[in-house]
């Protein structure tokens, strides 16, 4: 059996154990905005330990989670999505034996923790976002060369770990530290390839909610997820939340590696976000740093068949840099009205934050449902695309396309 | 053997070479990982090869087809200039025709 027959069998009734919501997540739902070629390529598929997600590369993995999972608001572990950007990844990584090395020239005290050494500072758990930088790529338009993701490069959970700044304190940050230097056990296949390495502003590592997590949802974090231990940096772009944590460098000069100078860079001033990583800025670009308000409808699905003459239950998820989210409105006429929706549990301001409002299709015919959402700063979605050339921060109003009967 | 497996043959033992040369760590591609079908044009073998010494080939059909003739030239020249793909000019310029002929706009 090869496994595309596997997973249709899957289909067949497989996963009957399931909820009744999740069931749906063994069809492959892509948006017809993707291109030809994303929709001829992507599949459902399982890597070890995880559900089948939507694979849009074998090597690296990169597998976006089904539309299904974000009808609630946190992300199960087996179907957070997966992110690598070279492939020589560990198979395995021996917890017993994982280190972290602390270095740097403005590190006081370098030296290395064990698992436990670490799970000795004060645990802390909270609930935050990870999404890609470029999670909605493929719905550029005109296209954007890249991993082609559609909307599930994303995922809420609730991340136990340590504050970044607890262990600093104790290595001892001298006072001329510019940025905190982040690596991970993950690399390239050729030497020549630059090693993902990343880098925060020293100021950001200093903010009491950025953690070392080695807990994800109650358990430890999936292999594929950045086991044993990886950086949580709430509100930010997950390009900074290194997976398989091996290294932090604290250094007195901005880190000039490819994965920071060249990559993961938008044009200056375009965005409407807050924090600024001065010490990587050049006179036209800048560091990607916090999420834009966002918004996903969960509900009704792409192409589903509604009652006309009666109101619909619309739901989904908003979420933005940390700020919080204010509001979600939508709309039945193209954005002539909107109606505010109803807010779901504030789970803490990092959070999916879930949200539903009954909406009436007044006629028959084919519909479309728009949602966007507005934060705590009064940021809001817009409907055209701030074009940037590597497809970051799509956070167009959400449009849903339906038929009334 | 037929001229295409040994063209394929070749390729496979240039590439190993090469990795031998330049010191490739590993190549941690997994058991399981699906052969995926390129068109077959001329160039295809040095696509799956040469691309395909580090990442899935998946990544080609993924972004087709809109990449128009320069984006898929500046792909290659990013391979080569920022993650040092060792591939000669002629087979950079063989790939680059394949990919606009096959997969570009």
């Amino acid at each position: 059996m090869d496994r595309r027959t596997f997973l249709a069998g899957i289909g067949a009734g497989g996963l009957a154990g399931l909820p009744l919501a999740l069931r749906a997540a063994d069809r492959l739902v892509l948006s017809d905005e993707l291109s030809a070629g994303t929709r001829a390529e992507a599949v459902l598929d399982a890597l070890p330990g995880k559900r089948p997600l939507i694979k849009l590369s074998y090597r690296p993995p990169n597998y976006e989670t089904p539309l299904a999972y974000f009808a609630e608001p946190i992300t199960p572990n087996d179907a957070f999505f997966v992110r690598y950007h070279l492939a020589r990844i560990p198979e395995t990584i021996d917890a017993q034996t994982w280190r972290l090395k602390l270095g740097g020239d403005a590190i006081e005290t370098p030296g290395e923790l064990s698992l436990d050494d670490l799970k000795r500072f004060e645990q802390v758990e909270l609930t935050a976002v990870c999404q890609c930088s470029g999670n909605r790529r493929g719905l550029f338009n005109p296209h954007v060369p890249g991993v082609q993701w559609g909307v599930g490069a994303m995922g809420c959970a609730r991340w136990k770990g340590v504050r970044l700044k607890d262990v600093l304190a104790k290595a001892g940050l001298r006072k001329e530290a510019v940025e905190l230097v982040l690596d991970g056990a993950d690399g390239a296949v050729l030497e020549k390839t630059p090693d993902f390495v990343k880098s925060l502003p020293i100021w950001k590592a200093l903010d009491e909610n950025v953690l070392i997590a080695f807990e994800m949802n109650g358990a430890p974090l999936p292999h594929f997820n950045g086991f044993p231990a990886r950086l949580v940096v709430p509100g930010w772009t997950g390009t900074y939340w290194m997976k398989h944590l091996t290294r932090l460098d604290a250094v007195s000069k901005p880190f000039d590696g490819f994965w920071m100078k060249s990559a993961y860079r938008i044009p200056k001033g375009r965005f409407p976000v807050v924090d600024r990583f001065l010490s990587q800025e050049t006179a036209d670009n800048t560091p990607i740093t916090e999420m834009v308000v966002n918004t996903l409808i969960t509900s009704p699905l792409p192409g589903q068949k509604l009652a006309a003459r009666q109101p619909t239950t619309v739901s989904g998820i908003a979420w933005d840099g940390g700020y919080g989210i204010q509001s979600v409105e939508v709309s039945s006429d193209d954005g002539a009205s909107w109606q505010k929706a109803t807010l779901g549990p504030d789970v803490g301001r990092f959070a999916f934050r879930s949200w539903s409002a009954r909406l009436p299709l007044a006629k028959p015919g084919a519909r479309v449902i728009l949602a966007k959402a507005t934060n705590r700063l009064g940021a809001s979605q817009p409907r055209e695309l701030i074009p940037n050339p590597a497809g970051y921060h799509h956070n167009l109003v959400a449009r849903v396309a339906v038929t009334a009967s | 053997m037929s001229p295409a497996r040994l063209r394929r043959a070749l390729t496979a033992a240039a590439i190993l070479g090469i990795a031998a040369i330049l010191g490739i760590a590993a190549v941690a591609a997994r058991a399981e990982e699906p052969p995926i079908a390129l068109k077959d044009a001329p160039g295809h073998e040095l696509v799956e090869g040469l691309c395909g010494a580090c990442h899935s080939v998946d990544y080609i059909q993924m972004n087709a087809p809109f990449p128009s003739a320069a984006t898929w030239d500046a792909e290659v020249k990013k391979m080569i200039n920022a993650f040092g793909a060792p591939i000669e000019p002629a087979d950079a310029k063989t790939i680059t025709e394949y990919l606009i002929k096959n997969y570009g706009s």
